[in-house]
């Protein structure tokens, strides 16, 4: 079964059994956003506590294939003490990765050099997602879901 | 009687090899594979007699005309219809749907009337009607389910105070439950209500007549039952097709175009506005004379059989890992199976199959709100067809564990 290890790393597996951060932090104070993918049915839910613009915390709920499952706990696990800013170019990061046609990925806001400093580290495993282009939305849920929750606070 | 054993021989796309398996198409319910011979007479008609049909007076145009007449009367035998007038050509049977939502609803659907569906209805059994609920203000109203997965009747006189259509599957394409159509259509009738079928996973699978079904209108779709995509039926009765105004306007469906207005078609043109689309007709009939030629109640008895099979195998040697969704024994449903296995996600479950060129569909099967009332997202669902034998059920059995090695938790 070749292909399946380019989908299914050992680190992708691992987040997916023991997935880091899982929860609901209290809302209001932190902050709520949701995500849905409507052609499997998956949804995450992500509660996370903003402090002079860094996460503080972020918590993870939801179900999902393993997959998504696991994309959003190596995110949850990235993004922890982070600044919106640095979060943000991570996400950009990220989006590139998994994109198959990069061009079209935020026309309006290409991925510079200045968006290299953290490298993806454990992320990458999710690279051999893009071979299987149905699941790409799968690793992507959180990661959008996470966006659009920061833009809601217009920071 | 039985099937012929060599029947996968007659579909090319079932010899192909995938990841070096020999392909395992378990995703019936989604689309069927085609014979040869819908394939050939597609490419013969456009070989040999492609014109645009009606009005054409030279030879070949006559012959196409011909051709998909015959397909129309060809269905028309297949369900049991009256008349061929009352087969309808659409896209598919969600447009068979909105045809009907548009038309029929357009007229007859008020604020203080009701059209009863129910929990287990596909998209398309649902969404034309809140889509037209929300411009006339009418209550839809839904038949709850029993919980091993049939319509819970013991309601349903209350259920059809007020009702003016009653719209219910004749089978779930997620639980494969078969419903009592019969039952439900008399009591429709008896509360003055019309009888919409959901024919989309009946027809291809059961020897369907619609006049014992004592029903008044039947969506189905051709790509479900060996014919191509791009072809759907209504089927109606003439009366109350002829009571209904035209739902698509354009050429084909008029006699007479004045500046003032125009004067609707006969049946069964009035609803089949444009150029039809007449290889995919064609196609269709042959894929009947196909159906046909097996026998349906042969087709049906091979179902059972194998769902039987299926529901053996899988929950021997499975037993409490697995779950499959819907009523326990074959004679009350179709060869779908929904299947939980472990903690498994569906879409994990199917990515696992595909490396082993087993063909199964992970997601919610265009039945959302039947999703919530399983209370899960998704399930994983292999369905059944002529050409499927124990093997595919062995090789689908086989490819379980391994998913769960990588995925339980
Ligand atoms: C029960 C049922 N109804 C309606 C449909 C819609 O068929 P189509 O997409 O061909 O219009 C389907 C299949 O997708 C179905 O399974």
């Amino acid at each position: 079964m070749s292909g399946l290890e380019d989908l299914y790393k050992e680190i992708i597996l691992d987040h997916y059994r023991s997935p880091r951060h899982r929860g609901e932090l209290d809302s209001p104070p932190a902050h709520k956003a949701e995500g849905f993918n409507p052609l499997c049915g998956d949804e995450v839910l992500l509660t996370f506590a903003l402090e002079d613009d860094v996460i503080q915390e972020l918590l993870i709920s939801g179900q999902g294939c393993s997959i998504s499952q696991a994309s959003a706990s190596m995110m949850s696990a990235a993004v922890q003490g982070k600044s919106v800013e640095e979060v943000r170019k991570l996400t950009r990061q990220f989006k590139v990765m998994m994109s198959i046609h990069e061009e079209s990925i935020g026309a309006e806001d290409p991925p510079s050099e200045d968006d290299k400093p953290f490298g993806l580290g454990d992320l990458e495993a999710l690279k051999g997602v893009v071979k299987f282009p149905v699941r790409i939305k799968c690793a992507t849920l959180s990661w959008n879901t996470l966006l659009t929750g920061l833009d809601e606070l217009k920071v | 009687m039985s099937l012929p054993p060599d029947l996968k021989s007659n579909f090319p796309l079932l010899s192909q090899t995938i990841n070096g398996h020999q392909i395992v198409y378990l995703d019936s319910a989604a689309s069927s594979q085609k014979p040869d011979v819908v394939i050939e007479t597609m490419n013969d008609y456009y070989r040999t007699i492609n014109a645009n049909v009606h009005r054409g007076a030279y030879q070949i145009a006559a012959q196409a005309t011909e051709a998909m007449e015959q397909a129309r009367a060809k269905l028309a035998t297949f369900i049991g219809a009256r008349s061929a007038n009352e087969i309808v050509f659409t896209k598919n049977a969600t447009e068979s749907f909105n045809l009907i939502a548009r038309s029929w609803g357009g007229q007859n659907l008020g604020p203080n009337d009701v059209v009863l569906i129910s929990d287990m209805e596909h998209h398309a059994n649902i969404v034309p009607w809140q889509i037209l609920a929300a411009e006339k203000g009418f209550e839809l109203r839904w038949i709850p389910l029993t919980p091993d997965g049939h319509l819970d009747l013991s309601q349903l006189d209350r259920l059809l105070n007020g009702v003016k259509m009653v719209s219910v599957t004749a089978m779930s394409n997620v639980l494969g439950t078969l419903n009592p159509i019969r039952e439900i259509a008399d009591k429709a009738h008896s509360a003055g209500a019309l009888m919409t079928v959901d024919g989309s996973q009946y027809v291809p699978h059961l020897p369907t007549d619609v006049m014992e079904l004592g029903v008044d209108l039947l969506c189905f779709t051709g790509h479900k039952m060996c014919g191509p995509t791009g072809i759907g039926v209504l089927w109606g009765r003439a009366e109350l097709l002829d009571a209904m105004p035209p739902f698509l306007g354009g050429g084909e469906m008029i006699l007479d175009v004045r500046r003032d207005g125009f004067t609707p078609n006969e049946l069964p043109h009035k609803f089949e506005a444009g150029t039809p689309p007449i290889a995919e007709i064609i196609g269709l009939g042959a894929a009947v004379d196909f159906l046909d030629s097996l026998g349906m109640n042969e087709v049906r008895q091979h179902e059972i059989d194998l769902t039987n099979y299926a529901l053996r195998v899988l929950n021997d040697r499975y037993g409490e890992e697995i779950t499959i969704h819907g009523p326990s024994s074959a004679s009350e449903r179709g060869g779908v199976l929904s299947i939980q296995y472990r903690d498994v996600h569906p879409h994990d479950l199917s990515q696992v199959l595909d490396q082993r060129g087993i063909c199964i569909r992970a997601g919610h099967h265009c039945a959302k709100p039947l999703m919530r009332e399983l209370g899960v997202g998704a399930t994983a669902r292999a369905s059944l067809y002529v050409y499927n034998d124990q093997a595919d059920i062995d090789a689908l059995a086989e490819s379980l564990a391994p998913a769960g090695e990588l995925f339980a938790r």
